[in-house]
């Protein structure tokens, strides 16, 4: 009996010949990611484990992303006790304000993910990895600590569900729409526990971006990991960091999978998840007109140059909407490096947008851009539950940059199209 | 065993509404549980008492890795959750943390709010005090029973640690 591309990743992390759904195992792990919050509770339990030094020094990567720079006293309180952990422990991969971005884009962008790797990390959008083709999976603080002390963890080997994108996307749409598209079939809870595993044509042309889009909003189903099988696209994109040589695993022919799931994506339009659920999705036509107050481009989910450069191609030449505060954050350095190279930063500033330092933002309405009661805010981020980027009352809803630029200028909820006169 | 009133919650209970992000600047866990519930329920911190059951629907505690999440629940006095299913991360962080849960959607089905109700993880029994009723929740596999037994992951953890030298 074959297996996919996550039972295999996990029984040779397991030194096991085969496992299978359901079995219990202990893996030994490849990369353990933490963050500026989270680190300092599970430096306290590492502590209390009895631990003294990681596992690995050159295997873990620490990352400020979240409330940098520090927003308050206990933001910086926290950044300080992740800092200093990491000199104490010499640990290689430690990224200060100015050299950080958002830990999921980062990891890939600096060439710490490889395909077939284990990854665990403390942020639930670890996720992402899978983009490369490794099995990444979030974990709380406490298992952070026992990854750290051990460089070893337990898991349940997942059922995998094989989602099949078939056609040629439409023009202004995107990975994030493709997501959307798929939590609006699965609901937000449909791979619950499982591991989603992306294939199909559509799939195979998808650049990095796009496959990071769709890996991180992937656990918006609930699935454990998500994963893409390695490429060409993805030796390309590998050989671009100078990294060669990458043994690749992919999924046997005759692997179990607990579902498959095609969708025809050549007539597919523009959607958006509207308030407040990642899965309440509809199509930006059935919700356009709402106004807005705020639009956020950025987030793990479409922080990418690519993602700037869609936005940037609709706002070039337009203004952001009086009634609209445009924040756009790059993922990393690097990108923020590109957009300015290439003349997209002076499109966003032209238009009215503010450009943030490359964090989380107001993904998750701590810091950069909180909303109050009553407002409404359109973002390229992940989650839109109660409360997501601020107030209880705010309202977030979910689409691609393109989306959110041509709503940015037109002070409503828009499809892209609708900017373009192409409908 | 624990004994306590339901508090019924629905489907998906997000990590968001929980504990906001905005306050996980501080881990203390009495700052965590004065703000419990505070995106889903402003009456919760009022209406709980010590030893008090949370039941809820699918997908308990969807959303982020925070383990602070059920750091806040069990700071706030609840002695057990019983739900139709768990999000995955929140299920290992309240077994990590020594937050019991049990998935019984008998009990759910069953349970209305207020009923008092006597739990006993160890046998997987969920007594209705109210109604007379006894429903019974999902055993747990052998690894995580022995987290369980060791009263979370740090003493497992201490244990491995010691086993290794």
């Amino acid at each position: 009996m074959g297996m996919t591309i996550t039972e295999k990743i996990l029984a040779s992390h397991a030194s096991e010949a085969v496992v299978k759904p359901g079995d219990l195992i202990f893996c030994k792990i490849d990369l353990v990611l933490s963050l500026d919050i989270g680190t300092a509770s599970a430096i306290k339990n590492f502590e209390m484990m009895g631990a003294s030094k990681v596992f690995d020094p050159e295997k873990v990567v620490m990352v400020n992303d979240h409330f940098v720079p520090a927003k308050d006293i206990q933001a910086a309180e926290l950044s300080r006790k992740m800092r200093l952990f990491a000199r104490d422990q010499k640990l290689r991969h430690y990224f200060e304000v100015g050299r950080s971005g958002i830990c999921h884009l980062l990891l890939i962008e600096k060439g710490l993910v490889r395909p077939g790797q284990v990854v665990v990390g403390g942020d639930s959008h670890t996720c992402t990895a899978g983009a490369l083709g490794a099995f990444a999976v979030g974990v709380g603080s406490s298992d952070l600590a026992a990854s750290l002390a051990l460089g070893e963890n337990w898991f349940r080997v997942p059922e995998t569900i094989r989602i099949e994108f078939k056609g040629k996307l439409p023009e202004w749409t995107s990975g994030k729409d493709l997501i959307l598209l798929l939590l609006k079939e699965l609901g937000i809870e449909g791979a619950r526990y499982r591991a989603l595993e992306f294939s199909g044509e559509t799939t195979e042309t998808l650049p990095m971006s796009d496959r990071i889009t769709i890996c991180n909003m992937a656990g918006e189903t609930g699935a454990k990991n998500a994963v893409v099988e390695p490429d060409q696209i993805t030796l390309d994109f590998l050989k671009q960091q100078g990294i060669d040589a990458i043994d690749i695993v992919k999924s046997d022919r005759d692997a179990t999978y607990a579902d498959v799931f095609e969708f025809e994506v050549d007539d597919l339009e523009p959607l958006v998840a509207v308030p407040s659920l990642p899965s309440n999705v509809k199509r930006v036509r059935e919700v356009e007109g709402v106004r807005l107050d705020q639009v956020f481009i950025g987030s793990c989910t479409n922080g990418s140059l690519d993602d700037f450069r869609r936005a940037a191609r609709l706002l070039k030449g337009r203004t952001v909407h009086e009634s609209v505060r445009l924040i756009a954050i790059p993922g990393t350095p690097k990108i923020l490096t590109q957009m300015i190279d290439e003349g997209i930063a002076k499109i966003f500033l032209e238009a009215g947008a503010v450009l943030g330092p490359c964090t989380c933002g107001p993904c998750l309405g701590g810091h950069m851009g909180v909303l109050a009661a009553d407002e409404v805010a359109l973002s390229t981020s992940n989650r839109n539950f109660v409360g997501r980027m601020g107030h209880p009352t705010s309202q977030l809803y979910l689409a691609s940059p393109a989306v959110a630029a041509a709503s940015a200028v037109l002070g409503r909820i828009a499809d892209p199209r609708e900017l373009e006169g192409a409908t | 065993m624990m004994r306590g009133s339901v508090i019924k919650y629905g489907d998906n209970i997000d990590t968001d509404v929980i504990i906001p992000a905005r306050h996980l600047t501080l881990s203390d866990p009495e700052h965590l549980a004065a703000h419990c519930m505070e995106g889903l329920d402003p009456d919760f911190l009022k209406k709980r008492k010590p030893g008090d059951i949370i039941v809820a629907g699918n997908n308990f505690g969807c959303g982020s890795s925070r383990e602070d999440a059920p750091v806040a629940i069990k700071s706030a006095g609840i002695s057990c959750i019983i739900a139709r299913s768990f999000a995955r991360i929140f299920y290992r962080n309240a077994i990590n943390i020594g937050l019991t849960i049990l998935e019984s959607p008998e009990a759910v089905d069953a349970l209305r709010e207020g009923d008092q109700v006597e739990v006993d993880p160890a046998a997987g029994t969920i007594r209705n005090l109210s109604r007379s009723e006894t429903y019974r929740a999902a055993p747990f596999p052998a690894v995580i029973q022995k987290i369980i037994d060791d009263g979370g992951l740090i003493q497992f953890v201490r244990r491995r640690l010691s086993e290794k030298h």
